[in-house]
This record gives structure tokens, C-alpha cells and sequence, in this order.
């Protein structure tokens, strides 16, 4: 369980930064505000959805790490060996990219108010978000032809389920992102659709980091990790 | 809003409308079935989790029947006896008490305490609710399918809960609980972005983090530590699902069954433990902390005396929080770990005791001294204390491996959690209903009804759990279907079991007055209008009770002052509600 204590280490500092600001030592007993006192709010200025989005992807980062934390665990064991990486995860790495510079790019133009410019990112970012989906399948397609089936070995059954679990999270996205660019592509003005953008890019360059992680998961490179956080634990 | 002279309403920049727009219902189905009303959701959730509650209550009388008479019911087979058990705890737990709290008194609470309109994302809400419903019906549907609902416990262990052996553990049984699980797991992720996002953005003008009423404290720190938390059940009933369908081996290792050798090999069934336990410690602390928060606000408003130690508390419910994420391996003793962990968890464990005693001792503090109305709410919440205390203390038995090793699996340990994590939070949110019923309906639950009901849930519960205290330093395992004739087992035992079932059926027919009393209130109960507790916290000072949707009517409320103000001295009443301004400034300008 390291992955995910480090992982609660994280989300631990966010909290303790977030808490550090909220005047938790103040005495609110003493403090009455007198008639006439117009109270402000004591919220913050970013946008709720965005607040809303950053605890989601909170969450959706605890599970993978406990995903991550379950398959080192589970590496232990001796009858665990390697699941090789197709050369198409590497395409499929580089079109999540692209999607998400796209989003990016999308993001910017949405604030400078240059409607076509967004509106073909949109779509380049929503086209190569389904070209990701569809490589994953061939990567899957590709290993069980080559016999690396789900239940052989624990590192296959590990590998099919969370980039199964990343892909279903991906099809989420495009379900918001296709309705964003929907919406763009109808003509809402950019200052309509500027919140979705964002959010949108926000979700799309998260997903690509957990991406990232799990191909290094994947590839073996995370194994000095691995041997480390083992050496603490023994 | 009351209680600001008008004269001073020009001054106040009105309050406008929360930038959340709020939907508005356009029918009957819209406005009761398919709401986006927190208020209408909140219902929605507690008559569900009461619904599903109630079959459990009624498994656990199936279960004393069985132990106190054993043999004589004979459709009580060993298999039955199992999958009794195993609903009887997961729909207590999750089903129940998490849903009740978060999903119920969270919704209710969480816009009216802090002034807001509603929830910041209501449709996101509605699914939470019918996601949940569709949860508690795939969990119900258990009972119907060949072969039963799973008896695997409801910790779920592998590798016997999928093993042909455990009821339910080929069959739908347990594949029905595991879709069940992460059905509840998404659903109350929906709700719980809107409780966590809800506290953070949607608070009326002047109210800050400290001058929330702990209520919100509380549920906000569990929302936070669900969402968190709940992951690592997900992850571990999925990857259950896994090793039970499609035949891979996370949990399962090498094993014969029947003659035969599985499929599956080199599994952890240790890993499983660790995923279940990282979610399921934290869940004591989910149904606690929410229980904490309400019995503290209980407290304060029936002993007509400001909370002691608000500061105090509030920290201690966040340190709670944090050192709950650490202790999880405190269910692992006998597992087999490395000793050192063992001593690492039993300390953090052992930590933990600090700033619950702090609690303690704050609620006791409250207590001195104050203006102690013995109404229902406040009886539930002496209640609570006196239980938590007693339930606490054996924990610190538990807490020690060297106490816990001869200890666990016995009926000590089943009434140690009854105590804490089942009598406890019931107390509290019995209390809870009682307090908040005027403010839902308008009227006054019966008074003589909640005394008898109060009275023999207290009582009796301790008349239930005590003895099984005795009944496990005797050495009488859990879980066994059936103890026969045996050293931990001799014919007093028996008596004492003969009896707590008999208090077990008298308790549970208490129950049935209280949900009589619910429904008889509803037309007969005295009109409670707008205060009847006369409290501060904002969800007493709607313009109109039950609060319409929307809440607050025109203007939202205004936040001039903590949510202790009672027996302020010099003060005209013995409470201040919180959007009431200090009028020094104003009968100053007055007088000049």
C-alpha cells in the first residue's frame, strides 16, 4: 500500500496548504459582526465546476494508485512475469498527447475569443481521443493473439484491467468532450463554452498523466520504485 | 429573514441569487420522484436506507432465534445462518448507516446549515440517489436468485467467498453484492463531489469554515475521507468480480476444491485484506465523525449552553480524519503480518483514543453546568456518550495485539463494534430524527411514543451487548452457526444467550413504535412551527417551515455570528440565531 500512502501524502499537503489559509485559530466566538456589516462570501474565485472537477480527479487518482498499489503487491509473488509493450502503445501514447496539446491550444483560443481556431482543436482533440480508444483495442487485440490472455498471468490480468479502467474513463470524457464540441460546432460564443473547455482540457491532461504512469508501470521502469518502496516496508 | 430590523435591510447589499441556477420542477414527477431538490433527495435516501435497514434488523432477530433456541427454527439452516450474517453487516454499514448519514442528513442538512439554495450540482445529486436505489435493489435481489444472497461475511474474504462451499459463492450471491458495491461506490461519489463541493462554494455571506455548526464539520471531513476511501473497496470488488467471472488470480491462490484443482494460482488473499481494510477502517470513522457533528450541535441546543472547545473539535474531527487512514492493519492482527506492523498500527490505533477523548470530555464539559432540557434528542445524545465511552474503552483492548490475538473472532469483538460503530451512530441519529422531524414536517414527533422508545432501545441495547462481552472473555467464537455442548459454551452461556435474543425481539419491537410514530406524527403531531428547540443554526430561520425549494424564499441569509450563541448574558433571549447582527452599532447610531 506505499503507492497510496504517498499518494494520501499528497492529497495530505493539499489539505494542510488549503486548511493553512482558512484562519482555523481564529475565535469565532468573539468575532459578531455588528448590524449594517455586509459579510462577504468566503469562497473561493475559481469556478465551482472547476473545484468540482479537481475532488473528482482526486478521486479518480486514489483509485488508480490503489490499482498501482495492488499490482506491486501482488508482483511479489513468483509466478509473476512481464506482459511485453506492443510498439502501438507508443503510437497510442503519442495521439494522447496530441489530443491533449490540442485541448491546450483549444483552451487558449477560447480565451483570446478566436472561434474557429477552438472549434478545429475541439474536434482534433475529440478525433484523437477516439483514435486512442480504438489503438487501445488493437493493443489488447494484438497481445491475445500473441497468447497473453486475461487469466494466464497475473501481470496480463493486471494490465487488461487497468488500461480497461483508464479506457473506460477516457469513453467518459469523450462523452463530455463530444457535447462540448457539439456545442462549439452549433456556434455558442466562446465565452459560453470557455468553462467546458477548460474543463475539459483540465480532465484530458490529467488522464494523460495517469497514462504516462501506467506505461512506465507497464514498460518495467517503474521497478527501482518498486524495489525501493519494498525496501522500506522490510 | 429575521430578527434584522428593516431599517437596516438597505444597508445589506441583498443577497443575491446563488450563480447556481437553480432547476425548477415543472411536475409532480419532477418535483417528487425525479428532484433535484436536495431536501426531496435527503427524504428519498433515509426512507430507502430505513426501507433496507429494516431487513436487516429483522436478519439479526433471524440470527438470535438461532442462537439463543438453536435447532428449533429449522428453516435457519447453516448455510441461511451465514447469508443472514453477511446482508445483516453490509447493509448495516454501507447500506444503512453511510447512505443515512452522508446521503440523508448530509442532503438535508448541508444547504440549509450553511444558506445556500441547494446542492452546487443538483442532477448530479438526483443520479447519486437513484444509483443508490438501483444498489440497494441488486443487493435485495440476492435473496431471490438460486442459490441465496453470499454468506461470506461481510468482509468478503477470499478465497472463500467465491469458493463453492460458501453460500451463494458460485451463484449470483455474491456477484449480485459485488455489482451492488460498485454501484453504491459511483453513486456516492456523485453525491459526495456535491457535499465536499457544496461546503466549500456555496456558503452564505459570513458564514466561514469556523463558524459552521459541527454537523458540517463532520459530514464534510467524512464526505472527504469516503471519497478517499470508498476507491479501495471498488478496486477490491472489482478485481473480486475478476477472479470469480473471467477466472484471473489477484485474490486466489492454489486450491483444491472438492477433489479438484482450480484454475487459479498465486493469488493474494492477504491483498484483499489490505484493499478491504484500507476502505473499511476509515468507514468506522465516516459513520462517526457525522455522529460526532450531530450530537455535538444536539448537545449544545438542548443544554441551552455554547459547545465547549469549538476549536478544539473541529481539529479534533480533522486529526480523526487523517490518523483513520493509517490504522487499517488493526484488522490484521491474526493474518499473519510482520510484527512490526503490528506494533506500528497498534500505536496509531492506540492515538486515535486522543482526540476522541478530547470529544468526550468537550461533550461532558458542555454539559456542566448548562440549562439540560431532558428532551428526546437530548436523551438520544446522553445516550450516545455513555455508549460511545463504553464501546471506546474496549477498543483500547482491541487496539493491543498481545489482548487482541486470544480476543479475536469471539463475541467480544461482535459487541466491542455493536457498541461503537452500530449502537453509538443509531443513538445519534435517532436523536437526529427527532430533532430535525419538525423542521421535515412541520410537526412534533410524539412525546410519550419517543420516551418508550428511547427507553427500551437504551436499555435494552445494553442488555443485548453487555453479556456478549462476558459471552466472548468465556471464549465463545463468532460467526458459528451453532455452539452445541461444549467448554465455551456450558448451560449458563446458553441462558445468557436465551436472553439477549429475548431482549434482541423486545428492542427491535421498539423500533416498530418508533417508525409507528413517525407516520402517526405526520397528521396527529402538535404543530412545531419554525423553532421549535429555539436554536441558532440557520435551518431553524427559513421564512416558512418545511423550507419550500429553494429554501430561503427572496433573499438568502446573512452570517453575523458562530452557532453557539445560547445563554448569551445580557442577551433578551437564551439564543441568537446566526444571521442576527450584534445591534450595538445600530441602537449607538440610534440613540445619536
Amino acid at each position: 500500500m506505499s503507492a497510496m500512502l504517498i499518494f494520501l501524502a499528497g492529497i495530505a499537503v493539499v489539505i494542510t496548504w488549503w486548511m493553512a489559509q482558512q484562519r482555523l485559530t481564529s475565535k469565532p466566538w468573539l468575532e459578531v459582526g455588528n448590524a449594517g456589516d455586509a459579510p462577504r462570501y468566503d469562497r473561493s474565485p475559481i469556478a465551482t465546476a472547476k473545484i468540482g472537477l479537481g475532488v473528482f480527479l482526486a478521486v479518480v487518482g486514489a483509485l488508480f494508485t490503489l490499482f498501482i498499489s495492488a499490482y506491486f503487491m501482488r508482483m511479489g509473488v513468483e509466478d509473476w512475469w512481464a506482459i511485453p509493450i506492443p510498439g502501438l502503445l507508443w503510437v497510442n501514447t503519442g495521439v494522447l498527447m496530441v489530443s491533449s496539446i490540442a485541448l491546450q491550444r483549444a483552451k487558449t483560443e477560447a480565451h483570446k475569443n478566436q472561434t474557429g481556431v477552438m472549434k478545429i482543436a475541439l474536434l482534433a482533440g475529440l478525433v484523437t481521443g477516439v483514435v486512442f480508444l480504438v489503438g487501445q483495442v488493437f493493443a489488447w487485440r494484438e497481445l491475445t493473439r500473441a497468447g497473453y490472455v486475461l487469466a494466464d498471468n497475473p501481470a496480463n490480468s493486471f494490465f487488461y484491467l487497468i488500461t480497461g479502467m483508464h479506457g473506460l474513463h477516457i469513453l467518459g470524457g469523450l462523452v463530455a468532450l463530444s457535447r462540448t464540441t457539439l456545442k462549439a460546432w452549433e456556434g455558442a460564443r466562446p465565452d459560453r463554452v470557455r468553462l467546458s473547455v477548460e474543463l475539459c482540457a483540465m480532465y484530458w491532461h490529467f488522464m494523460l498523466l495517469v497514462w504516462l504512469i501506467l506505461f512506465a508501470l507497464f514498460a518495467g521502469w517503474a521497478n527501482d520504485f518498486v524495489d525501493i518502496c519494498r525496501q522500506l516496508l522490510t | 429573514m429575521v430578527n434584522i430590523p428593516s431599517s437596516i435591510d438597505d444597508t445589506v447589499p441583498a443577497a443575491e441569487v446563488e450563480d447556481v441556477e437553480l432547476y425548477h420542477p415543472h411536475s409532480w414527477w419532477t418535483t417528487y420522484v425525479f428532484s433535484q431538490d436536495a431536501k426531496v433527495i435527503a427524504i428519498q435516501y433515509s426512507l430507502t436506507a430505513i426501507s433496507i435497514g429494516l431487513v436487516a434488523l429483522v436478519l439479526s432477530w433471524l440470527m438470535r432465534l438461532q442462537l439463543g433456541f438453536p435447532g428449533y427454527f429449522t428453516f435457519i439452516d447453516a448455510d441461511r445462518y451465514y447469508q443472514f450474517i453477511t446482508m445483516h453487516g453490509m447493509i448495516m454499514v454501507i447500506y444503512l448507516l453511510t447512505a443515512l448519514f452522508l446521503g440523508g442528513f448530509g442532503n438535508y442538512l448541508i444547504p440549509l446549515m450553511l444558506g445556500a439554495r441547494d446542492m452546487v450540482f443538483p442532477y448530479a445529486n438526483m443520479l447519486s440517489y437513484w444509483l443508490y436505489l438501483l444498489a440497494v435493489l441488486v443487493l435485495a435481489a440476492g435473496f431471490f436468485v438460486p442459490g441465496g444472497p453470499t454468506g461470506a461475511g461481510w468482509t468478503l474474504y477470499p478465497p472463500q467467498a467465491i469458493l463453492s462451499g460458501t453460500p451463494g459463492g458460485q451463484s449470483g450471491g455474491i456477484i449480485l453484492m459485488l455489482v451492488s458495491l460498485i454501484l453504491f461506490i459511483i453513486g456516492f461519489t456523485m453525491g459526495g463531489l456535491n457535499y465536499v463541493v457544496t461546503v466549500l462554494q456555496g456558503r452564505a455571506r459570513g458564514m466561514t469554515l469556523m463558524r459552521m455548526p459541527l454537523t458540517i464539520w463532520g459530514i464534510f471531513t467524512a464526505t472527504v475521507m469516503a471519497l478517499l476511501a470508498f476507491p479501495a473497496l471498488f478496486v477490491a470488488s472489482v478485481m473480486m468480480l475478476f477472479d470469480l467471472v473471467l477466472g484471473t488470480s489477484f485474490f486466489m491462490p492454489a486450491i483444491v476444491e472438492m477433489g479438484t484443482q482450480l484454475q487459479h494460482g498465486g493469488g493474494s488473499p492477504i491483498l484483499f485484506q489490505h484493499l478491504f481494510w484500507f476502505f473499511g477502517h476509515p468507514e468506522v470513522y465516516i459513520v462517526a465523525l457525522p455522529a460526532f457533528g450531530i450530537v455535538s450541535d444536539l448537545i449544545s441546543t438542548h443544554a441551552r449552553k455554547n459547545i465547549f472547545g469549538y476549536r478544539m473539535m473541529v481539529w479534533a474531527i480533522v486529526i480523526i480524519g487523517a490518523l483513520s487512514f493509517i490504522v487499517w492493519a488493526h484488522h490484521m492482527y491474526v493474518s499473519g503480518m510482520n510484527p512490526n506492523f503490528g506494533f506500528f498500527f497498534a500505536t496509531t490505533t492506540l492515538i486515535i483514543a486522543v482526540p476522541t477523548a478530547i470529544k468526550v470530555y468537550n461533550w461532558v464539559l458542555t454539559l456542566w453546568r448548562g440549562d439540560i432540557h431532558l428532551t428526546i434528542p437530548m436523551l438520544f445524545a446522553l445516550g450516545f456518550i455513555v455508549t460511545f465511552v463504553n464501546g471506546g474503552l474496549t477498543g483500547l483492548f482491541l487496539g493491543n495485539v498481545v489482548v487482541d490475538v486470544p480476543l479475536s473472532d469471539t463475541m467480544f469483538v461482535v459487541a466491542h463494534f455493536h457498541m461503537v460503530m452500530g449502537v453509538a451512530p443509531i443513538m445519534v441519529i435517532f436523536g437526529a430524527i427527532y430533532h430535525w422531524y419538525p423542521k421535515i414536517t412541520g410537526r412534533m414527533l410524539d412525546e410519550i411514543m419517543g420516551r418508550i422508545h428511547f427507553w427500551v432501545t437504551f436499555l435494552g441495547a445494553y442488555l443485548i451487548f453487555f453479556p456478549m462481552h462476558y459471552l466472548g472473555l468465556l471464549g465463545a467464537p463468532r460467526r458459528y452457526y451453532e455452539l452445541g455442548e461444549s467448554a465455551v459454551n456450558p448451560p449458563s452461556a446458553h441462558d445468557l444467550n436465551v436472553f439477549i435474543t429475548l431482549m434482541a425481539l423486545t428492542v427491535g419491537a421498539a423500533q416498530m413504535l418508533f417508525l409507528f410514530n413517525l407516520v402517526w406524527s405526520l397528521r396527529h403531531g402538535k404543530e412545531a412551527g419554525g423553532n421549535p428547540w429555539r436554536a441558532t443554526t440557520l435551518e431553524w430561520q427559513t421564512p416558512t417551515t418545511p423550507p419550500p425549494h429553494g429554501n430561503w424564499g427572496k433573499e438568502l441569509p446573512v452570517v453575523y455570528r458562530w452557532a453557539y450563541d445560547y445563554s448569551v448574558p445580557g442577551a433578551p433571549q437564551d439564543f441568537i440565531p446566526q444571521n442576527q447582527p450584534n445591534p450595538d452599532r445600530l441602537s449607538m447610531e440610534n440613540a445619536s
